[in-house]
C-alpha cells in the first residue's frame, strides 16, 4: 500500500468513525445542557463553591462567573509553580521562574497549552497532574460553557437569561469529558502509553551513554489533552513522544479524541435550537474546511519537490516514521484548524506551503471545528457576519435562526472578529521592530517570520503547537504570548457573552418564504467563503512574507 | 341606486396590476450629465467634518493628503503623482455619487419652496367675525383662518366650515382639483395649495416651519436624511473592516523591514486604500437617498428611513379591499332570469330600467346588456313618450314608463314591493336566486315589468365586486415573498370570504371596525411580524401609528397622515406593494454592493502584493496571475479600478439593482452569483485592461 494510499484510508477511517460518535455525542450533550437533575457529586461541588446551580444567570453574572473562575485558576496556577520547590512528588525540580509561571498559568487556563518549558526538564507530577491536567478539564468546559449559554441566546426569547455557569461548568466537566477520558485513558494505555507516578529512570543507550526517562500519570492526561483541544504535552516532544502517542492506532485515535466534541457541538446545538439542520449546515461548513485543508496539506507534503525528499516519499523530515506522512499531515490540520496545540510531528519542517496551511488554520480562528465551544462559538460569530451580508441581499433586515441581526449584534460581532487580528498583527509587528525579539528566531529569513508570526497565532488564537525553532522562553515572549492567549480567550467570551444576552432578549422572527435559509448548502458556501475571503485578506501579506516566500521559491 | 359614493380622489383608476417589466420597482433615470453638474458639490463634499460620517471615506482622504504630501516632498517621482490624483480621484467620486443622489431631490425641493410663498393669513379674531391680516409664519395652533377662491391657503389644517375645490397640484403634481370639506375623512387642507372656488374656515394644526410642505423639502433635499439602522449597522461592519486592513498594512512595514523590502508610504497608502471597502463605503448614502427618491418619484413621502427599511421586513399587508383590490364600484356580471322567461327578455329590461340610473353600477348593467346580448345602448332621448324613473335614495328603483309598459329594476325588496302593490304575482325562484347571488358574495337588484300580463318578477342582476385585474398573481408573488396578505373590508364575512377567495388573498378581516383592525395589527405584531397597512380616516389614525408602515392617503384626515409614517400623494392604496419593493430594493442593493466591494479585494491583492515583494521573494512573482507589466504600473492600476469602479457603480446606486418578486433563495442565489461571483473576477479582468492602458503611455512601465 502506497503511504498516500495509507492516508486517505486513516482519513476515511476517522470520518467514519466521528459520524458514528456524531448523534449519540451530540444529543446526550444537549441533554446534559438542557437537564434539570443535579447529582450527588455535582451538588458536594455547588456546595463547596457556594453555587446555586438552579438560578438562572443573565450575561453580565455569566460572564462574571466565566472570569473569576478563570482569575482563581491562573492564580492557583502560578503559585503551584511557584512553589514547586517545596511541593513533595517534584521529582526534585525547581521552581518556575515568575515569568514562565505567568505564562504557562495563562496558557493552560486560556484552553492554549503553549509551552515555554519542557515538560520533562520542569514539571513534578503535581504541577503536571494537581495543575496543568485539572486545567486541562476545567478550561475546556468553560468553553463549552460559554458556547452552550450562545446557544440559549439563539433558543430562548423575551428573557435575558443563558442559564447558570456553575452548572454549566460542572456538568461538562462531570458529565462529558471526566467519562469519556476514563474510556479513553484505557485505550491509550492499551495501546503503550504510560500511566504511573514514577520517577526519573537512568536508561542507558544503543550508543553508549545515557538518557533520562519520566514516569508520571501520561495517558489520563494525554486523553484529556486532545478530547479538551488542549494541546499541552506531558513531555516536550508531545504527541510525537512514544510514551504519548504509541502506535498509528493511538495516533488515529487521539485526533479522533480532538475532533470528536468539536463536531459533536453542532448537532448539540441544532438539537438545543429545536432544528437539526441549522446544526447540520454548521457542521456541513466546519467539514468543508476541515476535510479541504487536509487534502491541501496530504497534498503539499506527498508533492513534495526535492530529490532527497521524493526519494522519502515526501516531506519526512520532522516527521515520525511510526506515522508517515499521511497522518502527520491529517493530525498537523486536526490540531491547527481546533484549538488544539499537540503536535505528531515538527510543524517547522513542514514546507513552506503546509506551514501556512497550518497557519491560515489557525487564523481562520480555529473554528473548523475548532475548539471544544470555542469552535461552535466562534463559527456561529462568522455565521452572523455571512448572514448579515447575505440576509441584506434577500431584501430583509437580516435575521440568524429568528433573531434579528441588527446594530447591537453587529457591533458585538465585529468586536469579536477584530480581537485576534489585532493580537496576532500587533505583537508580531512589535517583535520584528524591536531590537532583541528577533534573537529567538532558529532562522533567517521568511522561516524565521513564520516563526514569530507562528508564535502569536498560536498563542492568540488559543491553539498552543509551535512552530519548534524559536527559542520563546524569554522575558518578552513569555510576557506577551502569555498576555496574547488570555486576551485572545477571554476578550472574545465577552463579546459572545454579550451577544447571547442580546439574543435571548428579542422576540424570535416567523419564518417565511422570505426568510434567508440558513440550513441551505447555498448559506453554507457562502459561509465557507465569507470565512476564507475575510480571514485571507487580513493576513495575506503576512503569509506572503512568510509561508508563501518560501513555499513558493522552489 | 348607488349606495357608495367614490371617496377617493378622481384619478384612482390608474394601472395596478401588472406593469410591464421595465415598470417595475425601476429606477428612476441616471443622466451622465448629472455628473459634471454635481461636481462642484462634489469638491465641496472634501470637507474633513463632513467627510468624517464615513469612516471608509475619511481613510481615503487622510491617506489622500498623505500621498499629496509626500509627492510635493519628491516632484520628480512620477508614480507618487499618479497615486495621489486617482487617490483624491476616489475621494471625489465617492462624494460625486451622494451629490448626484442629492441633486435629484433638489429640483423637486426647488418647485416645492414655489408653492411656499409667504401667503397672506385672514385670520379670524376671537368673535369669529372680524378678520385681520397676518403673515402666514405667524400662525399658531388653533388659529382659525378664512380662505376664498383664489387664496392659497396659509398653513396645514382642517376645514371646520364650508366647502371648497382646492387645487393641490403644487404638492400631488395632479392638476384635478379635489373637495375639501368640514367633519368626516376629507377635511385636512395643505399649506400651499389654492382654493378654486368658494369659502372655508380652516382651523391651523402645524407651527410654521414644521407644515407638510416643509417637511417634503426637507425630505426631498434628503436634510432630514437620518441613517436607518441597518446603515449604521453596515457602517459598524465596513468600519471594523478598515481597522482590520488598516491594522495589516500598518503592520506590513516592520514585516517588509525585516524582509528587506522596505516600502514607500505611497505604496503602503495605495495598498490601504484599496483593501478598505472603498466601493460600497462610497456608494452608502447615495444608495439610502436615491431608495428614499425612488418613493418620492412615486409620490410617496418617507417621513423617516426607517419606515422605507421596515417595508422591506413586512410579513404582513393589511389592504383595504375597495380601491385596493376591487375596483370600488360593485358592476354587473350576470343576468339570472326567473323560469318562463329568458335572459335575452331580461338583458332587455335591465338595461332598459338602468338607463336612468348614472351610478356607476346602473351603467354597468347597461354595458353588461350591450357586451354580452348584444343590445344596443339606447338614449334616454330616442324612446318618444317615455317616463323615465330616476334612481332615489328612497325609492332604491329606477326604470322607465313606455308605451304603457313598465319596467323597474332596483333593491329586492323595494322591486317585490311594487310588484305585490300592482297585484302581480313574485315568481318562486326569484328568492332563491336573489339569495344564491348573496351567498357568492354580490348583491342580487330585480327585475320586474309590468305589462298586459300584468306585473312579475323577470330575474336577478348579479352585482359583484370586480377584482382588479392582475392582483391574484400579485398576492402569489407576496406569498412567495413571503408576504401575508389580509384583506380588510366593511362587508359581511359571506361577501368577504367570496371577494378574499376569487382575489386570493391569504386571509380577511370582515366587518372591520377600526378597534378590529388594531387587534389584528397587534395579534400579528405580538407574533413577531411586521405589518403594513393603508389608511385616510381619523378612525385609521391609531392603526395607523401602530402598523410598522402606515401609509396615509394624501385625501385623509391630518390626523391619519400625522399618524402614519408615510404618505401617499397620489391617494393609491395599491402602492403599499411598491413600497414594499422598493424598500427591499434598497436592502439587497446595500447587501450586493458590499459583497461586490470585499470580493473585489481578492483581485486587488493578487495585483499589490507580488509588485510590493518580488523583488526581494521572486518566488512571490507566482501570485502576479495577472501577468502585469511592472510593480509601479500593477499598483497603480489597482488604485485606478478602484477610483473607476465606484464611478461605474453610480447608476446602480442609484437605480438599485434588479428585483423581481421571488423567494429569498432564489434571491440569494442570484445575486450572489452577479454580486459576489462577479465581484471576484471583474477586477481580474479589469486591472489587467488598465494595466496594458497604463503601459502604452510613454516613459511609464
Amino acid at each position: 500500500m502506497s503511504p498516500v494510499t495509507a492516508g486517505v484510508l486513516q482519513l476515511l477511517a476517522l470520518i467514519a468513525a466521528l459520524a458514528l460518535a456524531y448523534r449519540p455525542l451530540g444529543d446526550y450533550m444537549a441533554r446534559v445542557y438542557s437537564s434539570e437533575k443535579h447529582y450527588g457529586p455535582e451538588k458536594w461541588i455547588y456546595k463547596a463553591v457556594g453555587a446555586n446551580p438552579s438560578a438562572e444567570m443573565r450575561w453580565p453574572a455569566y460572564l462574571r462567573g466565566v472570569l473569576a473562575f478563570s482569575a482563581v485558576s491562573v492564580l492557583f496556577l502560578y503559585a503551584l509553580q511557584r512553589a514547586q520547590g517545596i511541593l513533595p512528588g517534584s521529582l526534585g525540580f525547581s521552581a518556575i521562574d515568575p515569568d514562565q509561571a505567568f505564562n504557562t498559568a495563562a496558557s493552560f487556563v486560556a484552553n492554549t497549552n503553549w509551552q515555554s518549558y519542557y515538560g520533562e526538564q520542569a514539571m513534578g507530577h503535581v504541577v503536571q497532574t494537581g495543575g496543568l491536567a485539572v486545567q486541562n478539564f476545567v478550561s475546556a468546559a468553560v468553553g463549552m460553557a460559554v458556547a452552550v449559554a450562545l446557544v440559549r441566546g439563539f433558543a430562548r426569547s423575551r428573557t435575558g437569561e443563558l442559564g447558570n455557569f456553575w452548572a454549566d461548568l460542572v456538568r461538562g466537566t462531570v458529565r462529558i469529558l471526566l467519562p469519556i477520558s476514563v474510556i479513553g485513558a484505557i485505550v491509550l494505555v492499551a495501546c503503550g502509553a504510560i500511566q504511573n507516578f514514577a520517577g526519573i529512570h537512568e536508561v542507558g543507550q544503543f550508543m553508549g551513554g545515557t538518557q533520562q526517562w519520566n514516569g508520571g500519570a501520561v495517558a489520563s492526561q494525554e486523553v484529556i489533552k486532545e478530547l479538551g483541544t488542549n494541546g499541552g504535552g506531558y513531555f516536550n516532544a508531545n504527541s510525537a513522544h512514544p510514551f504519548e502517542n504509541p502506535t498509528p492506532f493511538s495516533n488515529l485515535f487521539e485526533i479522533f479524541l480532538i475532533l470528536l466534541i468539536p463536531f459533536a457541538m453542532t448537532r448539540t446545538f441544532g438539537r438545543m435550537v429545536g432544528n437539526l439542520r441549522q446544526g447540520y449546515a454548521i457542521l456541513a461548513t466546519m467539514g468543508v474546511i476541515w476535510v479541504g485543508f487536509t487534502a491541501l496539506m496530504m497534498w503539499t507534503e506527498f508533492a513534495h519537490h526535492g530529490p532527497a525528499l521524493q526519494a522519502a516519499g515526501g516531506a519526512m523530515e520532522g516527521k515520525e516514521t511510526r506515522f508517515g506522512i499521511g497522518a502527520s499531515a491529517i493530525f498537523s490540520v486536526a490540531t491547527t484548524l481546533t484549538s488544539t496545540g499537540a503536535v505528531n510531528s515538527f510543524h517547522s519542517s513542514y514546507t513552506g506551503l503546509g506551514g501556512g496551511i497550518q497557519l491560515l488554520g489557525m487564523q481562520l480562528g480555529e473554528i473548523a471545528p475548532g475548539g471544544v465551544g470555542s469552535g461552535l462559538y466562534g463559527m456561529l460569530i462568522m455565521a452572523i457576519i455571512a448572514v448579515f451580508i447575505a440576509g441584506l441581499m434577500v431584501g430583509r433586515t437580516p435575521e440568524y435562526l429568528g433573531k434579528k441581526i441588527s446594530t447591537r449584534e453587529i457591533k458585538l460581532a465585529a468586536c469579536y472578529i477584530l480581537i485576534t487580528p489585532a493580537l496576532v498583527l500587533c505583537f508580531t509587528a512589535a517583535a520584528m521592530a524591536l531590537p532583541t525579539p528577533g534573537d529567538s528566531m532558529a532562522n533567517p529569513g521568511a522561516h524565521g517570520f513564520s516563526e514569530i508570526l507562528y508564535a502569536y497565532t498560536s498563542g492568540a488564537n488559543n491553539n498552543g503547537s509551535a512552530f519548534a525553532g524559536l527559542n520563546a522562553d524569554t522575558q518578552w515572549f513569555n510576557s506577551t504570548i502569555g498576555i496574547a492567549m488570555l486576551l485572545g480567550r477571554f476578550l472574545p467570551m465577552v463579546f459572545v457573552l454579550a451577544l447571547a444576552g442580546s439574543l435571548a432578549e428579542q422576540k424570535p422572527v416567523p419564518e417565511t418564504a422570505g426568510t434567508l435559509r440558513t440550513d441551505k448548502p447555498l448559506y453554507a458556501g457562502l459561509l465557507v467563503g465569507t470565512i476564507l475571503i475575510i480571514t485571507g485578506l487580513t493576513y495575506f501579506p503576512a503569509l506572503a512574507l512568510g509561508p508563501l516566500a518560501e513555499g513558493l521559491a522552489s | 341606486m348607488s349606495t357608495i359614493t367614490p371617496t377617493r380622489a378622481p384619478h384612482e383608476d390608474q394601472p395596478t396590476g401588472h406593469k410591464p417589466a421595465a415598470g417595475r420597482v425601476g429606477g428612476g433615470l441616471f443622466d451622465p450629465k448629472a455628473l459634471l453638474r454635481s461636481f462642484p458639490d462634489a469638491v465641496r463634499k472634501l470637507d474633513p467634518r463632513i467627510m468624517v460620517k464615513s469612516p471608509v471615506m475619511f481613510v481615503v482622504l487622510v491617506g489622500s493628503v498623505v500621498t499629496t504630501f509626500l509627492a510635493v516632498s519628491d516632484p520628480t517621482d512620477w508614480f507618487g503623482w499618479a497615486i495621489t490624483a486617482w487617490l483624491w480621484l476616489t475621494t471625489v467620486f465617492a462624494n460625486l455619487a451622494e451629490a448626484v443622489a442629492e441633486g435629484r431631490g433638489k429640483a423637486q425641493a426647488d418647485t416645492l419652496r414655489k408653492a411656499k410663498t409667504d401667503t397672506v393669513a385672514r385670520r379670524l379674531a376671537q368673535d369669529g367675525k372680524s378678520e385681520e391680516q397676518v403673515p402666514g409664519t405667524d400662525l399658531g395652533i388653533g388659529d382659525l383662518v378664512v380662505c376664498e377662491a383664489g387664496d392659497i391657503i396659509p398653513g396645514d389644517g382642517d376645514v371646520i366650515e364650508g366647502v371648497a375645490s382646492v387645487d393641490e397640484s403644487a404638492i400631488t403634481g395632479e392638476s384635478a382639483p379635489v373637495i375639501r370639506e368640514s367633519g368626516g375623512d376629507r377635511s385636512a387642507v395643505t399649506g400651499g395649495t389654492k382654493v378654486l372656488s368658494d369659502r372655508i374656515v380652516v382651523k391651523i394644526t402645524t407651527k410654521p416651519g414644521e407644515t407638510f410642505i416643509d417637511r417634503m423639502i426637507a425630505l426631498v433635499e434628503g436634510a432630514a436624511r437620518q441613517k436607518t439602522p441597518n446603515e449604521i449597522a453596515l457602517n459598524i461592519l465596513l468600519a471594523s473592516l478598515t481597522i482590520v486592513f488598516l491594522l495589516a498594512v500598518v503592520t506590513l512595514q516592520p514585516f517588509a523591514i525585516y524582509a528587506d523590502a522596505k516600502q514607500s508610504m505611497i505604496v503602503l497608502t495605495a495598498l490601504l486604500v484599496c483593501l478598505i471597502p472603498t466601493t460600497i463605503g462610497a456608494l452608502l448614502s447615495a444608495i439610502g437617498i436615491a431608495g428614499m427618491d425612488r418613493l418620492v418619484q412615486r409620490n410617496v413621502l418617507a417621513m423617516s428611513g426607517r419606515a422605507v427599511e421596515a417595508a422591506g421586513d413586512v410579513s404582513t399587508l393589511l389592504l383595504d379591499k375597495t380601491g385596493t383590490i376591487t375596483l370600488g364600484n360593485r358592476q354587473a356580471s350576470e343576468f339570472v332570469a326567473v323560469k318562463g322567461t329568458t335572459a335575452a327578455e331580461l338583458a332587455d329590461a335591465a338595461q332598459l330600467s338602468s338607463l336612468a340610473d348614472e351610478t356607476p353600477e346602473g351603467r354597468s348593467i347597461v354595458v353588461l346588456a350591450k357586451e354580452k346580448y348584444g343590445l344596443r345602448e339606447r338614449h334616454q332621448g330616442e324612446l318618444a313618450r317615455a317616463t323615465w324613473v330616476a334612481f332615489t335614495a328612497q325609492t332604491r328603483m329606477s326604470g322607465v314608463d313606455v308605451d304603457g309598459r313598465k319596467t323597474r329594476k332596483g333593491a329586492a325588496g323595494s322591486v317585490i314591493a311594487w310588484v305585490t302593490e300592482r297585484g302581480g304575482q313574485v315568481a318562486a325562484d326569484a328568492d332563491v336566486l336573489a339569495d344564491r347571488i348573496s351567498e357568492a358574495g354580490g348583491t342580487p337588484l330585480l327585475v320586474a315589468v309590468e305589462d298586459e300580463k300584468g306585473a312579475r318578477i323577470l330575474g336577478v342582476i348579479h352585482l359583484k365586486d370586480v377584482v382588479k385585474e392582475g392582483m391574484r398573481e400579485r398576492f402569489d408573488e407576496l406569498r412567495r415573498m413571503g408576504i401575508k396578505t389580509v384583506m380588510i373590508t366593511g362587508d359581511n364575512p359571506l361577501t368577504a370570504k367570496a371577494i378574499a377567495e376569487e382575489a386570493g388573498v391569504d386571509d380577511f378581516l370582515a366587518e372591520a371596525t377600526p378597534e378590529d383592525k388594531m387587534a389584528l395589527i397587534k395579534r400579528e405584531q405580538a407574533g413577531g411580524k411586521l405589518v403594513a397597512m393603508t389608511g385616510d380616516g381619523t378612525n385609521d389614525a391609531p392603526a395607523l401609528a401602530q402598523a410598522d408602515v402606515g401609509v396615509a392617503m394624501n385625501t385623509g384626515t391630518s390626523a391619519a397622515k400625522e399618524a402614519g409614517n408615510m404618505v401617499d400623494l397620489d391617494s393609491n392604496p395599491t402602492k403599499l406593494i411598491e413600497i414594499v419593493e422598493i424598500g427591499k430594493q434598497l436592502l439587497i442593493t446595500r447587501g450586493a454592493l458590499t459583497t461586490f466591494s470585499i470580493a473585489n479585494d481578492v483581485a486587488k491583492y493578487f495585483a499589490i502584493i507580488p509588485a510590493m515583494f518580488a523583488v526581494v521573494y521572486p518566488g512571490l512573482d507566482k501570485l502576479n496571475v495577472m501577468g502585469l507589466h511592472s510593480p509601479n504600473s500593477a499598483i497603480l492600476s489597482a488604485v485606478v479600478f478602484n477610483a473607476l469602479i465606484i464611478i461605474a457603480l453610480v447608476p446602480l446606486a442609484l437605480k438599485g439593482v434588479q428585483y423581481k418578486p421571488t423567494s429569498a433563495d432564489r434571491m440569494l442565489r442570484r445575486n450572489l452569483g452577479i454580486y459576489g461571483l462577479g465581484g471576484l473576477i471583474a477586477p481580474f479582468i479589469g486591472i489587467k485592461l488598465i494595466d496594458m492602458l497604463i503601459t502604452l503611455i510613454p516613459g511609464i512601465g
